[in-house]
């Protein structure tokens, strides 16, 4: 698969830890930047630059209330990474799968040799 | 009487920031397990699954004795893990530090990653658990992604195999 762009990839975006701290204070729920920028003891710009990478790939999404701008997570947009664990996992079904081939024949020369094992 | 149809796939789930677990049965007692898991002509026709073929399983299996795994990848590229056992109790338990050879020195994690194999049988059926316990949260979806490097391209092509393959 073509690496996207850090900008149009959820999985990039999510690659920085700082944009990883935003998005675990956002699955508490809706936060001014504010609460952002002090939570991360970033500046101000920064938080702002990380956040709009965030909105970019659409894992964020930001509504203005009054003089503020609230930030809150956007779960699909999350969802590639939801795929990601999944094909790990996959990965490790496969090789169970061959492990599986292996315990058969062991289990069947174990019973033509009485069980005894070796 | 007892199923002998696939086991299952494996369950995979992250109890903290810093950890895997994957979780898997198999329909065999646990001395084969073990067996298929410690010894090196087994380890090499499973452990790269559909991925590729394990070209080197090296075991020394001993508490400071060192393993490596080595697979070429469908795509041709070489895949090497090692490791140390810290911990090995026949049958039950088989702790391993385990490095990925495709990181250069100098951008290695500084910190172990440790990984715990368990294998607790119940009526002639053996449940695997492998604990992943990795210095921080990066390394941890680093080790996740790695499955991403080897097996996105032909996982999505395989995909529909595996489902046809699991009954």
């Amino acid at each position: 698969m073509a690496r996207a762009a850090t900008t149009t990839d959820a999985f990039n975006a999510v690659a920085e830890p700082r944009r990883r701290q935003i998005l675990d204070a956002l699955t508490g729920g809706e936060r001014p930047v504010n609460d952002l920028v002090r939570l991360l003891g970033l500046a101000q710009p920064q938080v702002s630059k990380h956040l709009r990478v965030l909105r970019e790939v659409g894992a964020v999404d930001v509504r203005d209330e009054g003089r503020q701008r609230l930030y809150r997570l956007n779960g699909r947009a999350l969802k590639p990474i939801h795929d990601w664990v999944k094909n790990y996992e996959r990965s490790w079904s496969e090789r169970f799968e061959e492990l599986d081939v292996v315990l058969d024949e062991l289990k069947e020369k174990e019973e033509r040799h009485g069980g005894n094992g070796e | 009487m007892e199923a002998m149809a696939s086991s299952g796939t494996a369950k995979v789930t992250l109890p903290t920031d810093e950890q895997i677990l994957i979780t898997r049965e198999f329909n065999a007692p646990k001395d084969l397990v073990y067996k298929a898991y410690t010894t090196p002509e087994l380890v090499k026709r499973w452990w790269s699954g559909r991925r590729g073929e394990v070209t080197s399983a090296e075991i020394d299996l001993r508490v400071g004795g060192m393993w490596r795994y080595v697979m070429v990848a469908n795509q041709g590229f070489e895949v090497a893990f090692h490791g140390e056992y810290r911990e090995i109790v026949p049958n039950e338990r088989i702790v391993t530090t385990e490095v990925y050879e495709g990181v250069p020195e100098d951008e290695q994690p500084e910190g172990d990653v440790l990984n715990t194999v368990t294998f607790t049988e119940a009526g002639g059926r053996t449940t695997l658990t492998l604990l992943v316990e990795t210095p921080s949260k990066e390394v941890r979806d680093a080790i996740i992604g790695s499955g991403m490097e080897g097996g996105m391209q032909e996982g999505m092509d395989l995909l529909e195999q595996v489902a046809m393959s699991l009954r």
